[in-house]
């Protein structure tokens, strides 16, 4: 007989393969904030006066502040007093100038996670940065980055190196106000990526960065900064992966683009922190801003993400359309099983002419789980002739998930052209059993179908991250003949 | 081929087969034909292998095997083919990528080699032409936006490609015009051989006048009340159902 709802369930149901813990002598702060935690933290990091300055700006304001509630998702309240808001790995005092000083455990854990930073070992196209826990431990190719002018390195090297351009467009996207994540972001953030790509410079690799929680009790809060200069080119892509562990936790990320005119940003992520057990015990809070300015004329940001991962996921990645002719797109597949909750979606604001967006999203539900797609869409008055689209579609997978959607739209420009499509649809017993008549199996047909859901964003997606966004999902590559 | 002996199926507690018997020998074609609600449909169902029937008596053996404890896959790998009467549609899945997921799992089944691509792509453009399909259908989603003979035709394609050794057509004719009608039986009986059977559940007479078929079985409530030759269905197409029904009540 055909697959019943419940074995439908079953073969979504994957077990999640990065939940290892690398055993580490960390240096970790006690749990706890105050201004003093700030002081230390911005010591320990080596920072100019004026990071200092602007994390307890962040963080008086984010007292101020209450955890928003309007998300379609439920926690318990967070305690922010028993989280450790620094954890790094022990290590030599100037930290490692070579692959050798680093601690080949860590080694060994990216290694397992599939993500050699043996440069002879890595795909000849990508650069990565390694973010574990609060810091970066090591970015490949930095050379051969350097000779094309690109600057790619940890924020906090960035910070010391190139104070200027931190000072120029740290929180000039998404500023220390913003929301509440993001003031405790600035207030706290540890590591991330910086990438600067110089005028007319068109990156010559994939740059990618690789997140990893490993010690417990931790918030991981990463800061990442791409700033794209006129009429360059970057592609970057983003992965996370956590240990299992019962108890939540928080990863508060803030990533800010700046793409000038002509330049074009594109940043892929495949998300897949621990999503915590199938009843719903443990797993990451991922709540996460990241917005992009199409500061300059004709400039291009697409973001592309595939979320799998955490317990509750909470993102809109944005595009400020400032500039003219400027374009934003989004592309996205959120999977939630068991008790995972997602809340995502994007804003695309059009403030320039002729500024234009793209917003398509896959929301797939399975289990007891909840996916919702939150979106808005806003034209002000100066934005003439602003176009969107946007595609909201859902997918359920058997009977006691949901899904739901919340379009937003403002438009203040008479010549403004929005366009929302929307579906909700469930992989039916009828398509189950004709993909068995055909010799397929349960589990191959569930992965076709919703391969197929997915495929208009997975083209979106660079080579190395589309095929493993589909090991992600257990899916075999659709489109593979002709 | 295929052998059902006093195959008793039911939805429920609703009894909706009662008792079939049936004999098919390879290159064989049988005809079912019935009144709505006779349980046509329910008869292909149960030979595939879809869910939501329970067997309360009987058996049916598919070359030496028995059929009914096969899960569908495995029906469709050892050769059994249903050609649905409302083909569902796979968004974002094409026809071609299917086509070749099928048969790879075929393949394996039998322990061969999965096809290489270029000899994959041979195979099925010829189909296509055989079939005076356009091209253009193996590269969009299975069935989304098909016209209803479009849909039927693309049936009879898989068939083709599948080649599989069993072949149950539900109503293929329903919905399908003059000219979709023809190119379809065409379809059907390039495929007709020594060693391929077909069980062809119809309600009209019309298919019949473009597949021959060797036996034509009357469904009526569930059982077959009559059996005969070709010339069974021209009977019907004139007398219709109701003096079979009428005869069995009567008995």
């Amino acid at each position: 007989m055909s697959a019943s709802t419940q074995e439908i369930n079953n073969l979504i149901n994957q077990e999640y393969k990065q939940g290892f813990v690398t055993e580490l002598e960390t240096n970790t702060f006690l749990p706890g904030l105050d201004e003093s935690v700030i002081h230390k933290l911005s010591k320990i990091k080596n920072e100019p006066e004026f990071m200092l300055e602007y994390r307890l700006k962040a963080f008086r304001h984010w007292q101020t502040m209450k955890s928003p509630e309007w998300a379609f998702v439920k926690f318990d309240p967070i305690d922010y007093q028993s989280i450790s808001y620094y954890s790094a790995p022990k290590r030599k005092e100037d930290g490692p100038k070579s692959l050798d000083e680093i601690d080949p455990q860590i080694l060994e854990a990216y290694k397992k996670l599939g993500i050699p930073l043996d440069e002879q070992e890595r795909l000849a196209g990508v650069a990565v940065d390694a973010v574990f826990d609060s810091v970066s431990v090591a970015t490949t190719f930095k050379g051969k980055l350097k000779d094309a002018g690109v600057i790619f390195c940890p924020i906090s090297e960035a910070l010391r190196d190139h104070p200027e351009l931190i000072k120029e467009y740290l929180g000039s996207v998404v500023p220390i106000t913003d929301n509440y994540f993001a003031a405790l972001n600035a207030a706290v953030f540890t590591d991330g990526s910086f990438v600067y790509i110089p005028k007319g410079v068109r990156c010559p690799m994939e740059l990618s960065t690789y997140f990893r929680i490993n010690a417990a009790n931790t918030g991981q809060f990463e800061r990442t900064l791409i700033i794209a200069d006129e009429g360059s080119h970057v592609s970057y892509l983003e992965g996370c992966t956590a240990p299992m562990r019962d108890e939540n936790q928080l990863h508060a990320a803030v990533v800010e683009l700046v793409a000038m005119k002509d330049a074009v940003i594109k940043y892929s992520t495949v998300q897949n922190w621990y999503p915590g057990d199938k009843n719903g015990l443990g797993g990451i809070y991922n709540f996460v801003t990241k917005r992009a300015d199409c500061r300059g004329a004709n400039s291009k940001v697409s973001w592309t993400q595939v979320e799998t991962g955490s317990a509750i996921t909470w993102k809109y990645p944005s595009c400020v359309l400032t500039g003219d002719n400027s374009v934003g797109e989004f592309y996205s597949v959120a999977l939630t099983n068991n008790y995972q909750q997602a809340d995502t979606g994007t804003k695309m604001i059009h403030i320039g002419k002729n500024t234009r967006s793209t917003i398509v999203s896959k929301g797939i539900s399975a289990g007891k789980a909840q996916n919702t797609y939150r979106g808005l869409v806003k034209v002000l008055k100066s934005a003439e002739n602003a176009r969107n689209y946007t595609q909201c579609d859902s997918l359920l997978v058997g009977d006691q998930c949901g899904a739901h959607t919340f379009p937003y739209i403002e438009v203040k420009q008479p010549s403004a052209q929005v366009e929302h499509e929307a579906t909700t649809s469930k992989i039916s017993e009828d398509q189950l059993f004709f993909c068995q008549q055909r010799g397929l199996s349960a589990e191959d047909a569930v992965s076709m179908i919703v391969n197929g859901f997915c495929k208009e964003v997975f083209k979106e997606l660079p080579m190395e991250f589309a095929v493993e966004a589909q090991a992600l999902l257990g899916l075999s590559l659709e489109g593979s003949v002709g | 081929m295929l052998s059902i002996k006093n195959l008793h199926v039911s939805v429920g507690d609703k009894p909706i087969l009662k008792g079939i018997n049936l004999e098919i020998k390879p290159g064989e074609i049988h005809a079912i034909m019935g009144p709505n609600g006779s349980g046509k449909s329910t008869l292909s169902h149960i030979l595939s292998g879809k869910s939501g029937y329970t067997v309360t008596e009987g058996s049916a053996t598919y070359q030496g095997k028995d059929l009914l404890e096969m899960p569908p896959e495995i029906r469709a790998r050892e050769g059994v083919f249903l050609a649905f009467q409302y083909p569902v549609e796979i968004p974002g899945v094409s026809n071609v990528y299917l086509l070749k997921a099928a048969l790879n799992s075929i393949r394996k089944h039998h322990g061969q080699s999965e096809v290489d691509a270029m000899d994959f792509l041979t195979l099925v453009k010829g189909k296509v032409r055989l079939l005076e399909m356009d091209e253009k259908f193996l590269y969009r989603a299975v069935n989304e936006g098909f016209s209803g003979g479009e849909k039927k035709r693309n049936e009879i394609l898989q068939m083709a490609i599948l080649e599989p050794k069993l072949c149950i057509l539900d109503e293929t004719d329903s919905g399908l015009d003059i000219d979709a009608l023809k190119i379809v039986s065409e379809g059907v009986n390039s495929l007709r051989s020594p060693d391929r059977s077909f069980v062809m559940v119809t309600h009209y007479q019309r298919l019949l006048d473009y597949i021959k078929p060797d036996f034509v079985h009357v469904l009526a409530n569930g059982q077959i009340v009559k059996s005969g030759g070709a010339e069974l269905a021209l009977e019907l197409e004139e007398k219709g159902y109701s003096w079979l029904e009428d005869a069995e009540a009567s008995a």
